[in-house]
């Protein structure tokens, strides 16, 4: 629940267009609380995407993405049916993945 | 008195419609019929269904990103959210379809409501609480967090069903009507704005970077994802934001007037959709 992944993709002439929106804090580490202590930093570093298993794209994010980031993109080829896939890691070390198939 | 003759003249001047409202006391039919009226009037290009969509009827309102927002919206989460807030149980057993005509589904536009026993208007949040005080649980803030959500889910249930506010022929009804209007249409704070002067008299117009909604369906697209906030919020929350922009100090969340004031916005607004949950920018 708290690591959702919301993945949808298409194909259309000859491209997949992958919509993703992901489930993470980003906390930079430079806001305060309400109390005034900094939140720690908190953020995705590595989130990659896969169709039928192999890598498309590969972002290495940061502290300057925002909060439940929503990501959109395309590649070419893809047919109706396949898999995509999406993982990423912070720094905490936590881990969450979500997977779809291109409609 | 001063503000009831601001009133009039705001409402003589926006319509056709005769001033039937004066002597008679008030006549919550006739409002909306003038209200609506006046906007249909005054911008005739715009579908009646379509003002839930706020500032997006207007040009440079960003209406093509907002579309696309639309497809993967921001306040999924906050459903989803929600959705399990809903169906957890109480530590008693019961759920909030307990508190709720129809199980909570589908009622989003009956609020706020008028409650015979208590003689007050009880919006969504409010009865939430009130289901929350009852099953021995603690009330939650109106404006932001797991309220937002829940409010977010029980709305998206209502999604397209017209909005039905009712005021009944009650004294303690008709006041707090009333006290709504009267709000709506008073000037307030250092910039000396009314509710009206911005949602009404500049509606569509630009407020800086930003397209004003007209007041009409404002209220159906709540609870909002304001990308602003980061996050999903009530229409108290933006009362209070509005409240602050113009200088004046706001009200508590659940205080009479806000109840009020939801309960005679949205009331003007009887008929249109729900759209709710919206997103701002």
């Amino acid at each position: 629940m708290a690591h959702q992944i919301l993945i949808r993709a298409k194909v259309a002439a000859g491209s997949t267009t992958v919509e993703a929106l992901v489930q993470h804090p980003m906390d930079s580490g430079f806001i305060k609380d309400k109390s005034g202590k900094l939140i720690p930093p908190h953020y995705i570093e590595v989130i990659e995407f896969t169709h039928n298993g192999r890598i498309v794209l590969t972002g290495f994010w940061g502290p300057a993405v925002s909060k439940n980031p929503f990501i959109k993109f395309s590649f070419k080829g893809g047919k109706s049916g396949d898999a995509i896939g999406v993982s990423w890691v912070d720094n905490h070390g936590e881990t969450a993945s979500a997977t779809a198939r291109i409609a | 008195m001063r503000i009831g003759l601001v009133v009039l003249a705001l409402l003589a001047a926006f319509s056709a419609v005769p001033v039937a409202l004066a002597g008679a006391g008030p006549d919550p039919a006739a409002d909306i019929k003038a209200f609506q009226g006046h906007f249909r009037t005054e911008l005739p290009a715009i579908p009646l269904a379509a003002y839930v969509n706020g500032p997006y009827n207007f040009p440079g309102s960003g209406r093509a990103q907002w579309k696309q927002i639309t497809e993967f919206p921001p306040y999924s989460f906050a459903i989803d959210s929600g959705k399990v807030l809903f169906e957890t149980k109480f530590p008693n057993g019961k759920t909030y379809t307990s508190c709720f005509s129809e199980g909570g589904i589908g009622i989003a536009g009956n609020y706020p409501m008028f409650d015979p026993k208590t003689g007050r208007v009880v919006t969504l949040g409010v009865a939430i609480n009130r289901c929350r005080v009852a099953n021995g649980l603690k009330k939650w803030p109106l404006t932001k967090g797991k309220m937002a959500d829940l409010v977010a889910y029980m709305t998206v249930t209502s999604r397209g069903r017209p909005i039905d506010v009712v005021v009944p022929n009650d004294p303690r009804a008709l006041a707090a009507y009333e006290a709504g209007k009267e709000y709506f249409y008073s000037r307030r704070g250092q910039l000396n704005f009314s509710c009206a002067s911005c949602h009404v008299q500049a509606a569509g117009k630009r407020l800086r970077g930003n397209v004003l909604a007209p007041a009409l369906g404002i209220t159906a697209s709540f609870p909002l994802y304001r990308s602003k906030w980061g996050s999903i919020g009530t229409l108290v929350r933006r009362f209070i934001g509005c409240n602050k922009k113009v200088g004046s100090v706001p009200d508590k969340p659940d205080s009479a007037a806000y109840r009020d004031l939801a309960y005679f916005l949205t009331a003007m607004s009887n008929g249109l959709p729900i759209a709710g949950p919206g997103s701002r920018p």
